[in-house]
């Protein structure tokens, strides 16, 4: 069971939805590169052998008994680190498409910099990564309309590769969107007045599955999220006032 | 008009019947059924008390007693609609709260039990 060994730990954790072709060279990869960091893998119910590959990786496995959707896993994976008392989590996918060797920038930034959250932001360092044309223009609406609600510009808002400090940690183990999460929980954040920081790395092709994300689910993704970032703003209105 | 108020009459008291059916067989739980049985009780109540459904047409400003009668029924299930989709809701969360736990609970579990040296034939 992992525990934080020292104070001021980081754990990893690793959502995954049959991911089985992946994820063992993901597990692998972030321990040979950070030996001594607990990786805690979120398995979604997956339908193939995502969970014996984790485990035979060396990884700790949290698997839930129905499929809960990528942000419900992602917060038990926070829950958890919360409760044992981690202090940082960074959030890696298990596709392979973050590479675990910028895992130390981000930690280095949840450190040294007063903010609450760092996102891995693949579009800071020039390059374009190559995505699809309906994607391309949904993170340009939601820059758009983050930069409105943030005051600040965000690159990569539906950048999986996140890390937070205790003090979000505590927020998200708590409060988060259910199904996609990464741009709701900016306004989550912003809302409690916290700050987050970019920092550039360069994403992969995925190693092997598919992803999830479909041209028609694109659609649906941008109405889904559009009402998700309104339903963050009124919310946190109503639960001051209740104090 | 005679004709759609012994509908609307017959409908809530099916509608009645049917809740308390359900409610003897535990199929719905009390607390649910109460915004059946309400709903039924209001239609009830307009189909068979003439003034009633007059003065509530006046109200709407419409004159015509049927068309009143069509829209309460409408805003009736609209909101028990509603309402069943705040209790959806709240089951939802606590669905997934609960969930999580569990998931986190068995995990630890898991490690207690590989630490436990097997005993003997307890
Ligand atoms: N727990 C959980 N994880 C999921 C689910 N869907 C996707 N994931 C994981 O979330 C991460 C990102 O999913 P992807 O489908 O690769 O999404 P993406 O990286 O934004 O999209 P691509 O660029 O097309 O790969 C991966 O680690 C997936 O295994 C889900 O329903 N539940
Ligand atoms: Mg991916």
């Amino acid at each position: 069971m992992i525990r934080p060994q020292l104070p001021d730990s980081l754990m990893i954790l690793i959502p995954a939805y049959n991911e089985g072709g992946a994820i063992r060279r993901v597990v692998t990869e972030v321990q040979s590169l950070l030996p001594q960091t607990p990786i805690l893998v979120l398995d979604d119910c997956s339908t193939d052998d995502t969970r014996t590959e984790a485990l035979a990786a060396g990884a700790d496995v949290i698997s839930v008994p129905y499929h809960l959707g990528l942000g419900g896993c992602v917060q038990a994976g926070y829950r958890y680190a919360y409760d044992a008392g981690f202090s940082y989590v960074i959030r890696i996918d298990g596709d392979g498409q973050h590479d675990p060797r910028f895992i130390p920038d981000l930690f280095a930034a949840l450190r040294h910099s007063p903010v609450q959250m760092v996102i891995g932001s693949r579009y800071l360092n020039g390059k374009v990564p190559a995505t699809s044309f309906a994607r391309g223009v949904g993170i340009w609406f939601f820059r758009q309309i983050l930069r409105l609600i943030l005051e600040k510009e965000v690159h990569d808002p539906t950048s999986g590769f996140v890390g937070v400090n205790r003090q979000a940690l505590e927020v998200f183990a708590r409060s988060f969107p259910l199904e996609y999460p990464e741009i709701e929980a900016l306004v989550v954040l912003q809302r409690r007045q916290f700050q987050f920081a970019e920092v550039p790395v360069v994403m992969r092709r995925r190693m092997a599955g598919v992803s999830t994300i479909t041209a028609l689910k694109s659609f649906y993704y941008v109405l889904h999220v559009l009402l998700g970032v309104i339903v963050n703003i009124l919310k946190y209105e109503g639960k001051r006032r209740k104090g | 008009m005679d004709r759609l108020l012994n509908v609307v009459t017959g409908m809530s008291v099916l509608l009645i019947g049917l809740v308390f059916f359900a409610i003897r067989r535990a199929h719905i739980r009390v607390e649910y059924s109460v915004s059946w049985l309400g709903a039924a009780l209001v239609l009830l109540i307009l189909a068979q008390w003439e003034w009633a459904l007059g003065q509530v047409a006046e109200f709407l400003g419409v004159n015509d007693a049927p068309f009143a009668l069509l829209l309460i029924i409408l805003s009736l299930f609209l909101i028990v609609f509603y309402r069943f989709s705040l209790i959806i809701s709240d089951l939802k969360d606590a669905n997934i709260a609960l969930t999580q736990k569990l998931a986190i609970i068995e995990y630890q579990l898991q490690h207690v039990q590989e630490k436990q040296p097997p005993s003997g034939n307890a």
